[in-house]
Protein backbone atom coordinates (compact mmCIF):
# COMPACT_ATOMS: atom_id res chain seq x y z
CA UNK A 1 0.00 0.00 0.00
CA UNK A 2 1.30 3.39 -0.85
CA UNK A 3 1.60 6.24 2.00
CA UNK A 4 -0.89 7.77 0.22
CA UNK A 5 -3.12 5.43 0.36
CA UNK A 6 -2.13 4.68 3.65
CA UNK A 7 -2.29 8.64 5.17
CA UNK A 8 -6.04 8.67 3.10
CA UNK A 9 -6.85 5.51 5.32
CA UNK A 10 -5.87 7.59 8.18
CA UNK A 11 -7.83 10.69 7.49
CA UNK A 12 -11.00 8.24 6.76
CA UNK A 13 -10.41 6.88 10.41
CA UNK A 14 -10.25 10.77 12.01
CA UNK A 15 -13.63 11.73 10.26
CA UNK A 16 -14.77 8.64 12.00
CA UNK A 17 -13.76 9.37 15.23
CA UNK A 18 -14.69 13.31 14.32
CA UNK A 19 -18.73 11.86 14.24
CA UNK A 20 -18.07 9.21 16.85
CA UNK A 21 -16.78 11.92 19.20
CA UNK A 22 -19.87 14.26 18.47
CA UNK A 23 -22.12 11.20 18.82
CA UNK A 24 -21.33 10.70 21.98
CA UNK A 25 -22.23 14.18 23.25
CA UNK A 26 -25.98 12.77 23.12
CA UNK A 27 -25.56 12.01 26.80
CA UNK A 28 -23.52 13.53 29.60
CA UNK A 29 -22.30 10.47 30.87
CA UNK A 30 -20.37 9.73 27.15
CA UNK A 31 -19.86 13.48 26.54
CA UNK A 32 -16.41 13.50 27.86
CA UNK A 33 -14.67 10.62 26.44
CA UNK A 34 -16.43 11.77 22.77
CA UNK A 35 -14.16 14.84 22.96
CA UNK A 36 -11.18 12.87 23.49
CA UNK A 37 -12.29 10.87 20.61
CA UNK A 38 -12.63 13.72 19.01
CA UNK A 39 -9.25 14.92 19.77
CA UNK A 40 -7.72 12.08 19.58
CA UNK A 41 -8.82 12.41 15.40
CA UNK A 42 -7.53 15.52 15.17
CA UNK A 43 -3.97 14.70 17.00
CA UNK A 44 -4.01 11.77 14.46
CA UNK A 45 -5.38 13.75 10.88
CA UNK A 46 -2.00 16.15 12.21
CA UNK A 47 0.62 13.65 12.57
CA UNK A 48 -0.37 12.01 9.40
CA UNK A 49 -0.16 15.72 7.52
CA UNK A 50 3.28 15.94 8.83
CA UNK A 51 4.44 12.58 7.91
CA UNK A 52 2.91 13.32 4.51
CA UNK A 53 4.88 16.37 3.63
CA UNK A 54 7.99 15.06 5.21
CA UNK A 55 8.05 17.30 7.92
CA UNK A 56 9.08 20.38 5.54
CA UNK A 57 9.61 23.34 7.08
CA UNK A 58 8.87 21.90 10.32
CA UNK A 59 10.99 24.47 12.16
CA UNK A 60 8.61 27.25 11.51
CA UNK A 61 5.72 24.82 11.42
CA UNK A 62 6.86 24.16 15.21
CA UNK A 63 7.39 27.94 16.39
CA UNK A 64 3.49 28.00 14.79
CA UNK A 65 2.03 25.48 15.89
CA UNK A 66 4.01 26.13 20.01
CA UNK A 67 2.42 29.61 20.07
CA UNK A 68 -1.14 28.40 19.10
CA UNK A 69 -1.14 25.79 21.65
CA UNK A 70 0.33 28.22 24.29
CA UNK A 71 -2.15 30.88 24.08
CA UNK A 72 -5.17 28.02 23.60
CA UNK A 73 -3.97 26.15 26.50
CA UNK A 74 -3.25 29.03 28.56
CA UNK A 75 -6.89 30.48 27.66
CA UNK A 76 -8.74 27.06 27.97
CA UNK A 77 -7.46 26.72 31.66
CA UNK A 78 -7.88 30.52 32.77
CA UNK A 79 -11.17 31.43 31.36
CA UNK A 80 -14.30 31.72 33.71
CA UNK A 81 -17.26 29.93 32.76
CA UNK A 82 -19.23 33.11 32.74
CA UNK A 83 -17.22 34.07 29.98
CA UNK A 84 -17.42 31.04 27.86
CA UNK A 85 -19.88 33.12 24.96
CA UNK A 86 -16.73 35.44 24.02
CA UNK A 87 -13.97 32.58 24.29
CA UNK A 88 -15.70 30.13 21.73
CA UNK A 89 -16.61 33.72 19.94
CA UNK A 90 -12.99 34.36 19.76
CA UNK A 91 -11.80 30.80 19.19
CA UNK A 92 -14.15 30.51 15.70
CA UNK A 93 -12.33 33.90 14.39
CA UNK A 94 -9.40 32.16 14.71
CA UNK A 95 -10.39 28.87 13.07
CA UNK A 96 -12.09 31.26 10.07
CA UNK A 97 -8.83 33.39 10.00
CA UNK A 98 -6.63 30.11 10.00
CA UNK A 99 -8.97 28.54 6.67
CA UNK A 100 -9.41 32.42 5.06
CA UNK A 101 -5.11 32.47 5.68
CA UNK A 102 -5.09 28.14 3.79
CA UNK A 103 -7.29 30.02 0.90
CA UNK A 104 -5.30 33.20 0.69
CA UNK A 105 -1.94 31.18 0.54
CA UNK A 106 -2.62 28.74 -2.42
CA UNK A 107 -4.34 32.03 -4.21
CA UNK A 108 -0.81 33.24 -3.88
CA UNK A 109 1.00 29.62 -4.75
CA UNK A 110 -0.79 29.56 -8.00
CA UNK A 111 0.24 32.87 -8.98
CA UNK A 112 3.63 31.33 -10.13
CA UNK A 113 4.91 31.01 -13.76
CA UNK A 114 4.61 27.18 -13.59
CA UNK A 115 1.02 26.69 -12.01
CA UNK A 116 -2.44 27.67 -13.07
CA UNK A 117 -5.63 27.84 -11.03
CA UNK A 118 -8.07 25.51 -12.48
CA UNK A 119 -11.76 27.01 -12.13
CA UNK A 120 -12.86 25.05 -9.40
CA UNK A 121 -9.77 25.80 -7.31
CA UNK A 122 -10.25 29.13 -8.27
CA UNK A 123 -13.82 29.20 -6.37
CA UNK A 124 -13.05 27.47 -3.66
CA UNK A 125 -10.36 29.87 -3.27
CA UNK A 126 -12.99 32.92 -3.23
CA UNK A 127 -15.30 31.12 -0.90
CA UNK A 128 -12.79 30.13 1.60
CA UNK A 129 -11.44 33.68 1.40
CA UNK A 130 -15.14 34.98 1.98
CA UNK A 131 -16.34 32.68 4.61
CA UNK A 132 -13.23 32.87 6.27
CA UNK A 133 -12.65 36.45 6.79
CA UNK A 134 -16.68 36.96 7.57
CA UNK A 135 -16.09 34.52 10.52
CA UNK A 136 -12.92 35.94 11.45
CA UNK A 137 -13.54 40.18 11.36
CA UNK A 138 -17.00 38.92 12.59
CA UNK A 139 -16.52 36.74 15.59
CA UNK A 140 -13.59 40.00 16.58
CA UNK A 141 -16.62 42.10 16.75
CA UNK A 142 -18.87 39.15 18.59
CA UNK A 143 -15.95 39.16 21.51
CA UNK A 144 -15.65 42.89 21.80
CA UNK A 145 -19.52 43.08 22.00
CA UNK A 146 -19.53 40.59 24.86
CA UNK A 147 -16.15 41.47 26.75
CA UNK A 148 -17.62 44.61 27.29
CA UNK A 149 -14.95 46.09 24.90
CA UNK A 150 -17.37 47.67 22.93
CA UNK A 151 -21.55 48.65 23.17
CA UNK A 152 -23.53 45.54 23.30
CA UNK A 153 -26.21 47.77 22.30
CA UNK A 154 -27.29 47.61 18.13
CA UNK A 155 -24.95 49.93 15.93
CA UNK A 156 -27.32 50.41 13.24
CA UNK A 157 -27.56 53.05 10.04
CA UNK A 158 -29.31 53.86 7.13
CA UNK A 159 -28.60 51.00 3.91
CA UNK A 160 -27.43 49.04 6.27
CA UNK A 161 -29.24 45.96 4.69
CA UNK A 162 -28.20 47.24 1.28
CA UNK A 163 -24.47 47.91 2.32
CA UNK A 164 -24.11 43.96 3.17
CA UNK A 165 -25.83 43.02 0.14
CA UNK A 166 -23.90 44.97 -1.80
CA UNK A 167 -20.61 43.42 -0.30
CA UNK A 168 -21.39 40.10 -0.85
CA UNK A 169 -22.02 41.04 -4.30
CA UNK A 170 -19.11 43.02 -4.67
CA UNK A 171 -16.87 39.88 -3.57
CA UNK A 172 -18.66 37.28 -5.88
CA UNK A 173 -18.49 40.15 -8.67
CA UNK A 174 -14.68 40.35 -8.17
CA UNK A 175 -13.72 36.62 -7.70
CA UNK A 176 -15.39 35.95 -10.52
CA UNK A 177 -12.96 37.93 -12.56
CA UNK A 178 -10.05 37.19 -10.96
CA UNK A 179 -11.08 33.35 -11.51
CA UNK A 180 -12.89 33.64 -15.07
CA UNK A 181 -11.09 36.89 -16.58
CA UNK A 182 -8.14 37.82 -15.72
CA UNK A 183 -6.64 35.13 -13.56
CA UNK A 184 -4.32 35.86 -10.50
CA UNK A 185 -4.75 39.86 -10.33
CA UNK A 186 -3.31 40.19 -7.21
CA UNK A 187 -4.46 44.02 -6.27
CA UNK A 188 -7.94 42.55 -7.23
CA UNK A 189 -7.63 39.70 -4.70
CA UNK A 190 -6.61 41.91 -1.68
CA UNK A 191 -9.71 44.10 -2.29
CA UNK A 192 -11.99 40.83 -1.75
CA UNK A 193 -10.06 40.05 1.17
CA UNK A 194 -10.72 43.49 2.53
CA UNK A 195 -14.65 43.66 1.80
CA UNK A 196 -14.65 39.99 3.05
CA UNK A 197 -13.78 41.96 6.30
CA UNK A 198 -15.37 44.29 6.38
CA UNK A 199 -18.65 42.51 5.28
CA UNK A 200 -18.12 40.59 8.88
CA UNK A 201 -18.00 43.80 10.79
CA UNK A 202 -20.96 45.43 9.14
CA UNK A 203 -23.36 42.21 9.62
CA UNK A 204 -22.60 41.93 12.84
CA UNK A 205 -22.69 45.30 14.55
CA UNK A 206 -26.13 46.05 14.08
CA UNK A 207 -26.82 42.72 16.68
CA UNK A 208 -27.63 42.86 20.22
CA UNK A 209 -26.99 41.45 22.85
CA UNK A 210 -29.42 39.35 23.95
CA UNK A 211 -29.19 37.67 19.97
CA UNK A 212 -26.00 36.83 20.70
CA UNK A 213 -26.59 33.05 21.19
CA UNK A 214 -27.98 33.18 17.27
CA UNK A 215 -24.87 35.05 16.25
CA UNK A 216 -22.30 32.84 17.84
CA UNK A 217 -24.44 29.84 16.45
CA UNK A 218 -24.17 31.30 12.97
CA UNK A 219 -20.70 32.20 13.16
CA UNK A 220 -19.73 28.81 14.69
CA UNK A 221 -21.65 27.24 11.68
CA UNK A 222 -19.54 29.55 9.17
CA UNK A 223 -16.10 28.40 10.92
CA UNK A 224 -17.05 24.62 10.02
CA UNK A 225 -18.08 26.02 6.48
CA UNK A 226 -14.88 27.51 6.38
CA UNK A 227 -12.80 25.15 7.13
CA UNK A 228 -14.57 22.74 4.30
CA UNK A 229 -14.06 25.32 2.01
CA UNK A 230 -10.69 25.00 2.63
CA UNK A 231 -10.64 21.48 2.48
CA UNK A 232 -11.70 21.98 -1.54
CA UNK A 233 -8.90 24.71 -1.97
CA UNK A 234 -6.17 22.02 -0.64
CA UNK A 235 -8.48 18.59 -1.85
CA UNK A 236 -8.17 17.01 1.53
CA UNK A 237 -11.24 15.02 2.53
CA UNK A 238 -10.97 14.91 6.12
CA UNK A 239 -11.41 18.77 5.99
CA UNK A 240 -14.46 18.94 3.82
CA UNK A 241 -16.16 16.44 6.46
CA UNK A 242 -14.81 17.63 9.75
CA UNK A 243 -16.23 21.46 8.45
CA UNK A 244 -19.08 20.36 7.06
CA UNK A 245 -20.03 18.41 10.18
CA UNK A 246 -19.31 21.90 12.55
CA UNK A 247 -21.14 23.89 9.73
CA UNK A 248 -24.38 21.57 10.21
CA UNK A 249 -23.45 21.83 14.18
CA UNK A 250 -23.75 25.56 13.99
CA UNK A 251 -27.02 25.83 11.86
CA UNK A 252 -29.20 22.92 14.10
CA UNK A 253 -28.00 25.32 17.32
CA UNK A 254 -28.23 28.70 15.31
CA UNK A 255 -32.39 27.23 14.30
CA UNK A 256 -32.87 26.49 17.92
CA UNK A 257 -31.87 29.96 19.01
CA UNK A 258 -33.99 31.42 16.46
CA UNK A 259 -37.12 28.73 17.69
CA UNK A 260 -36.65 30.07 21.32
CA UNK A 261 -37.29 33.61 20.30
CA UNK A 262 -39.56 33.23 17.75
CA UNK A 263 -37.95 35.32 15.29
CA UNK A 264 -36.57 34.28 11.86
CA UNK A 265 -32.73 34.37 11.47
CA UNK A 266 -33.87 37.34 9.33
CA UNK A 267 -35.21 39.44 11.98
CA UNK A 268 -32.29 38.71 13.87
CA UNK A 269 -29.73 39.47 11.64
CA UNK A 270 -31.68 42.51 10.50
CA UNK A 271 -34.06 43.34 13.29
CA UNK A 272 -31.82 45.23 15.77
CA UNK A 273 -34.33 44.63 18.42
CA UNK A 274 -32.91 45.95 21.53
CA UNK A 275 -32.36 49.93 19.83
CA UNK A 276 -33.16 52.98 22.64
CA UNK A 277 -36.29 54.24 20.76
CA UNK A 278 -38.10 50.57 20.79
CA UNK A 279 -37.85 50.97 24.80
CA UNK A 280 -38.89 54.49 25.22
CA UNK A 281 -41.40 54.82 22.82
CA UNK A 282 -42.98 51.27 22.38
CA UNK A 283 -44.41 50.18 26.51
CA UNK A 284 -42.68 52.17 29.02
CA UNK A 285 -46.15 54.15 29.35
CA UNK A 286 -47.91 50.48 28.46
CA UNK A 287 -45.59 49.22 31.78
CA UNK A 288 -46.08 52.02 34.50
CA UNK A 289 -50.06 51.87 33.43
CA UNK A 290 -50.31 48.61 34.51
CA UNK A 291 -50.09 48.43 38.08
CA UNK A 292 -48.03 48.80 41.53
CA UNK A 293 -44.60 47.30 42.18
CA UNK A 294 -44.40 45.02 45.15
CA UNK A 295 -41.06 44.80 47.31
CA UNK A 296 -40.25 41.68 49.66
CA UNK A 297 -38.19 41.85 52.41
CA UNK A 298 -35.05 39.29 52.46
CA UNK A 299 -36.44 37.60 55.32
CA UNK A 300 -39.90 37.26 54.07
CA UNK A 301 -38.33 35.96 50.85
CA UNK A 302 -36.69 33.62 53.00
CA UNK A 303 -39.39 32.27 54.68
CA UNK A 304 -41.22 31.52 51.97
CA UNK A 305 -38.79 29.45 50.43
CA UNK A 306 -38.29 27.10 53.47
CA UNK A 307 -42.04 26.64 53.99
CA UNK A 308 -42.36 25.69 50.36
CA UNK A 309 -43.24 22.49 49.00
CA UNK A 310 -41.45 22.78 45.74
CA UNK A 311 -39.30 25.62 44.18
CA UNK A 312 -38.21 26.62 40.78
CA UNK A 313 -35.11 28.41 39.61
CA UNK A 314 -35.42 30.18 36.79
CA UNK A 315 -31.67 31.78 35.84
CA UNK A 316 -31.07 34.48 33.43
CA UNK A 317 -27.90 36.45 32.19
CA UNK A 318 -28.61 38.69 35.34
CA UNK A 319 -27.17 35.45 37.33
CA UNK A 320 -23.92 34.94 35.13
CA UNK A 321 -23.17 38.61 35.31
CA UNK A 322 -23.54 38.88 39.03
CA UNK A 323 -21.57 35.48 39.37
CA UNK A 324 -24.62 34.17 41.91
CA UNK A 325 -24.49 30.77 40.50
CA UNK A 326 -22.88 29.05 43.89
CA UNK A 327 -24.66 30.95 46.05
CA UNK A 328 -27.92 29.64 44.07
CA UNK A 329 -26.86 26.29 44.49
CA UNK A 330 -25.94 26.91 48.00
CA UNK A 331 -29.48 28.23 48.44
CA UNK A 332 -30.93 25.03 46.82
CA UNK A 333 -28.77 22.67 49.67
CA UNK A 334 -30.36 24.93 52.32
CA UNK A 335 -33.89 24.00 50.77
CA UNK A 336 -33.30 20.47 49.96
CA UNK A 337 -31.89 20.41 53.31
CA UNK A 338 -35.64 21.45 54.50
CA UNK A 339 -37.32 18.62 52.33
CA UNK A 340 -38.44 20.77 49.55
CA UNK A 341 -38.36 20.04 45.99
CA UNK A 342 -36.22 22.15 43.98
CA UNK A 343 -35.31 22.43 40.27
CA UNK A 344 -34.13 24.83 37.55
CA UNK A 345 -36.01 25.83 34.44
CA UNK A 346 -33.50 26.90 31.56
CA UNK A 347 -35.15 28.33 28.68
CA UNK A 348 -33.23 27.45 25.29
CA UNK A 349 -31.89 31.47 24.97
CA UNK A 350 -31.05 32.49 28.57
CA UNK A 351 -27.75 33.72 28.65
CA UNK A 352 -25.43 34.65 25.70
CA UNK A 353 -24.96 31.11 23.99
CA UNK A 354 -26.80 28.20 23.77
CA UNK A 355 -26.39 26.10 27.07
CA UNK A 356 -25.09 28.90 28.99
CA UNK A 357 -27.17 29.02 31.69
CA UNK A 358 -26.34 24.55 32.20
CA UNK A 359 -22.82 25.10 31.75
CA UNK A 360 -22.66 27.64 34.97
CA UNK A 361 -25.05 25.73 37.19
CA UNK A 362 -22.77 22.71 36.57
CA UNK A 363 -19.73 24.38 37.35
CA UNK A 364 -21.45 24.92 40.26
CA UNK A 365 -21.58 21.54 41.29
CA UNK A 366 -25.96 21.28 40.85
CA UNK A 367 -26.54 18.03 39.52
CA UNK A 368 -27.26 17.80 36.00
CA UNK A 369 -30.61 16.52 36.40
CA UNK A 370 -32.47 19.22 38.37
CA UNK A 371 -32.03 21.24 35.11
CA UNK A 372 -34.64 21.05 32.95
CA UNK A 373 -35.36 22.54 29.84
CA UNK A 374 -38.04 24.45 28.72
CA UNK A 375 -40.15 22.11 27.32
CA UNK A 376 -40.06 19.42 29.85
CA UNK A 377 -40.63 21.48 33.15
CA UNK A 378 -43.13 23.86 31.77
CA UNK A 379 -46.30 22.27 32.66
CA UNK A 380 -45.06 21.77 36.52
CA UNK A 381 -45.12 25.72 37.34
CA UNK A 382 -48.51 25.38 38.10
CA UNK A 383 -47.63 22.51 40.62
CA UNK A 384 -44.87 24.74 42.66
CA UNK A 385 -44.91 26.89 45.62
CA UNK A 386 -42.28 29.62 44.20
CA UNK A 387 -40.98 30.27 41.47
CA UNK A 388 -37.62 32.49 41.95
CA UNK A 389 -36.68 34.52 38.76
CA UNK A 390 -32.60 35.41 38.88
CA UNK A 391 -31.37 37.45 36.48
CA UNK A 392 -34.28 36.50 33.46
CA UNK A 393 -36.24 39.14 32.11
CA UNK A 394 -37.58 38.68 28.85
CA UNK A 395 -37.86 35.04 28.86
CA UNK A 396 -40.84 34.88 31.67
CA UNK A 397 -42.41 37.46 30.38
CA UNK A 398 -46.61 36.41 29.77
CA UNK A 399 -46.77 39.32 27.21
CA UNK A 400 -45.21 37.81 25.11
CA UNK A 401 -48.80 35.03 25.37
CA UNK A 402 -51.50 37.61 25.04
CA UNK A 403 -49.83 40.95 23.91
CA UNK A 404 -49.82 41.21 20.15
CA UNK A 405 -48.57 44.69 20.17
CA UNK A 406 -44.89 43.24 22.03
CA UNK A 407 -41.90 42.49 20.30
CA UNK A 408 -42.09 39.67 22.43
CA UNK A 409 -45.25 38.19 21.44
CA UNK A 410 -45.53 34.64 20.12
CA UNK A 411 -41.91 34.09 21.65
CA UNK A 412 -42.12 30.54 23.80
CA UNK A 413 -41.86 31.79 27.78
CA UNK A 414 -41.21 29.63 30.89
CA UNK A 415 -44.85 29.63 32.55
CA UNK A 416 -43.48 31.49 35.48
CA UNK A 417 -46.79 33.04 36.68
CA UNK A 418 -48.72 30.06 36.82
CA UNK A 419 -46.47 29.10 40.44
CA UNK A 420 -48.18 29.64 43.41
CA UNK A 421 -45.78 32.21 44.44
CA UNK A 422 -43.24 34.16 42.40
CA UNK A 423 -40.30 35.93 43.49
CA UNK A 424 -37.86 38.02 41.32
CA UNK A 425 -34.70 39.00 41.72
CA UNK A 426 -33.78 42.44 40.17
CA UNK A 427 -30.82 45.36 40.31
CA UNK A 428 -33.62 47.45 39.26
CA UNK A 429 -36.81 48.13 37.18
CA UNK A 430 -34.86 48.26 34.65
CA UNK A 431 -36.51 46.73 31.28
CA UNK A 432 -35.15 43.76 29.69
CA UNK A 433 -32.89 43.50 26.99
CA UNK A 434 -35.89 43.83 24.27
CA UNK A 435 -36.51 47.30 25.77
CA UNK A 436 -39.82 45.91 26.98
CA UNK A 437 -41.43 46.60 30.26
CA UNK A 438 -42.10 43.14 31.99
CA UNK A 439 -45.88 42.29 32.81
CA UNK A 440 -44.79 39.88 35.62
CA UNK A 441 -42.90 42.07 37.71
CA UNK A 442 -46.66 43.82 38.65
CA UNK A 443 -48.31 40.48 38.75
CA UNK A 444 -50.45 40.47 42.14
CA UNK A 445 -48.66 37.25 43.19
CA UNK A 446 -45.14 38.79 41.97
CA UNK A 447 -42.81 39.59 45.00
CA UNK A 448 -39.79 41.94 43.88
CA UNK A 449 -36.22 41.39 45.90
CA UNK A 450 -34.30 44.39 44.61
CA UNK A 451 -30.69 44.61 44.82
CA UNK A 452 -27.48 42.17 43.25
CA UNK A 453 -28.20 38.81 42.70
CA UNK A 454 -25.64 37.45 44.84
CA UNK A 455 -26.09 39.38 47.74
CA UNK A 456 -29.68 38.79 47.60
CA UNK A 457 -29.20 34.85 47.41
CA UNK A 458 -26.72 34.87 49.84
CA UNK A 459 -29.25 37.11 52.28
CA UNK A 460 -31.66 34.51 51.21
CA UNK A 461 -29.53 31.46 52.23
CA UNK A 462 -29.06 32.83 56.37
CA UNK A 463 -33.03 33.47 55.89
CA UNK A 464 -33.77 30.43 55.09
CA UNK A 465 -31.35 28.57 57.42
CA UNK A 466 -32.67 30.29 60.57
CA UNK A 467 -36.51 30.09 59.64
CA UNK B 1 -17.06 19.35 -13.43
CA UNK B 2 -13.78 17.59 -12.90
CA UNK B 3 -14.11 14.73 -11.05
CA UNK B 4 -12.14 14.89 -8.22
CA UNK B 5 -14.49 18.23 -7.39
CA UNK B 6 -17.81 16.38 -7.88
CA UNK B 7 -16.40 13.43 -5.32
CA UNK B 8 -15.74 16.19 -2.80
CA UNK B 9 -18.98 17.94 -3.18
CA UNK B 10 -20.78 14.58 -2.90
CA UNK B 11 -18.61 13.93 0.68
CA UNK B 12 -19.61 17.64 1.96
CA UNK B 13 -23.54 16.85 0.84
CA UNK B 14 -23.05 13.42 2.70
CA UNK B 15 -21.17 15.22 5.72
CA UNK B 16 -23.52 17.62 6.23
CA UNK B 17 -26.63 14.89 6.37
CA UNK B 18 -24.30 13.22 8.91
CA UNK B 19 -23.77 16.37 10.92
CA UNK B 20 -27.56 16.78 10.88
CA UNK B 21 -28.14 13.63 12.37
CA UNK B 22 -25.87 12.69 15.07
CA UNK B 23 -26.60 16.61 16.73
CA UNK B 24 -30.01 17.22 16.15
CA UNK B 25 -30.11 14.56 19.10
CA UNK B 26 -27.64 16.75 21.44
CA UNK B 27 -29.90 17.40 24.27
CA UNK B 28 -29.51 21.26 25.31
CA UNK B 29 -27.94 20.73 28.78
CA UNK B 30 -24.72 20.24 26.69
CA UNK B 31 -25.26 22.92 23.78
CA UNK B 32 -22.05 24.89 25.01
CA UNK B 33 -19.75 21.99 24.98
CA UNK B 34 -21.45 20.78 21.40
CA UNK B 35 -20.41 24.30 20.81
CA UNK B 36 -16.97 24.44 21.67
CA UNK B 37 -16.07 20.90 20.72
CA UNK B 38 -17.13 21.75 17.34
CA UNK B 39 -15.50 24.83 17.58
CA UNK B 40 -12.20 22.76 18.47
CA UNK B 41 -13.00 20.13 15.21
CA UNK B 42 -13.11 23.24 13.16
CA UNK B 43 -9.34 23.58 13.57
CA UNK B 44 -9.40 21.47 11.09
CA UNK B 45 -8.08 23.91 8.92
CA UNK B 46 -4.78 23.75 10.38
CA UNK B 47 -4.44 20.82 8.63
CA UNK B 48 -4.10 22.76 5.62
CA UNK B 49 -2.34 25.50 7.03
CA UNK B 50 0.34 22.48 7.56
CA UNK B 51 0.18 21.50 3.70
CA UNK B 52 0.88 25.16 2.67
CA UNK B 53 3.21 26.19 4.98
CA UNK B 54 5.24 22.48 3.97
CA UNK B 55 4.79 23.36 0.41
CA UNK B 56 6.00 26.71 0.57
CA UNK B 57 9.59 25.92 0.41
CA UNK B 58 12.01 27.65 -1.43
CA UNK B 59 9.09 30.31 -2.46
CA UNK B 60 7.92 33.61 -1.57
CA UNK B 61 8.43 34.52 1.99
CA UNK B 62 4.88 35.70 2.45
CA UNK B 63 2.82 32.64 1.71
CA UNK B 64 5.42 31.19 4.74
CA UNK B 65 4.42 33.57 6.47
CA UNK B 66 0.76 33.84 6.28
CA UNK B 67 1.23 29.90 6.50
CA UNK B 68 2.69 30.03 9.79
CA UNK B 69 0.11 32.56 11.35
CA UNK B 70 -2.42 29.87 9.86
CA UNK B 71 -0.88 27.08 11.81
CA UNK B 72 -0.87 28.98 14.83
CA UNK B 73 -4.96 30.07 14.83
CA UNK B 74 -5.79 26.95 13.80
CA UNK B 75 -3.73 25.55 16.82
CA UNK B 76 -5.47 27.84 19.12
CA UNK B 77 -8.45 26.49 18.20
CA UNK B 78 -7.76 22.98 18.58
CA UNK B 79 -6.06 22.95 21.57
CA UNK B 80 -8.12 26.00 23.26
CA UNK B 81 -11.52 24.06 22.03
CA UNK B 82 -10.72 20.75 22.96
CA UNK B 83 -9.51 21.63 26.59
CA UNK B 84 -12.22 23.97 27.49
CA UNK B 85 -14.91 21.52 26.21
CA UNK B 86 -13.00 19.02 28.73
CA UNK B 87 -13.18 21.38 31.64
CA UNK B 88 -16.62 21.89 30.78
CA UNK B 89 -17.87 18.78 30.46
CA UNK B 90 -16.09 17.51 33.94
CA UNK B 91 -18.48 19.82 35.75
CA UNK B 92 -21.34 17.96 34.17
CA UNK B 93 -22.45 15.69 37.40
CA UNK B 94 -25.31 13.38 38.36
CA UNK B 95 -26.74 13.79 41.43
CA UNK B 96 -24.90 11.31 44.00
CA UNK B 97 -28.37 10.30 46.11
CA UNK B 98 -31.60 9.93 44.35
CA UNK B 99 -34.01 12.31 46.88
CA UNK B 100 -36.35 15.01 47.29
CA UNK B 101 -34.74 16.95 44.50
CA UNK B 102 -35.53 16.74 40.41
CA UNK B 103 -39.24 17.15 38.68
CA UNK B 104 -42.06 15.02 40.16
Amino acid sequence: MSFFTLANLSYLVAAALFIFGLKRLQSPTTARSGNVMAAAGMALAIIVTLLETDFANWQLILVGAIIGALIGGVSAQAVQMTAMPQMVGIFNGFGGGASALVAISEFMRLLSPQLTMSNDSGVSIILGTLIGGVTFSGSMVAFAKLQGLMTGAPITWPLQKSLNSALLLAVLALGSYVVFFDQGNLTVFYVIIGLALVLGVTSVIPIGGADMPVVISLLNSYSGLAAAAAGFVVDNRVLIIAGSLVGASGLILTNIMCVGMNRSLANVLFGAVGTADVGAGGSVGAGAAAGTVRDVSAEEAGMILAYANSVIFVPGYGMAVAQAQHAVRELADVLKGRGVRVSYAIHPVAGRMPGHMNVLLAEANVPYDELFDMDDINDDFKNTTVAVVIGANDVVNPAARHDTTSPLYGMPILNVDESEHIIVLKRSMRAGFAGVENELFFHPKTMMLFGDAKNSVTKLVSEAKAA
Amino acid sequence: MPEGLLNNLYIFVLAMFTGFEVITKVPPLLHTPLMSGSNAISGISVIGALVITAAAAGESTLILVLGVIAVAMGMINVVGGFLVTDRMLQMFKKKETPGQTAKP
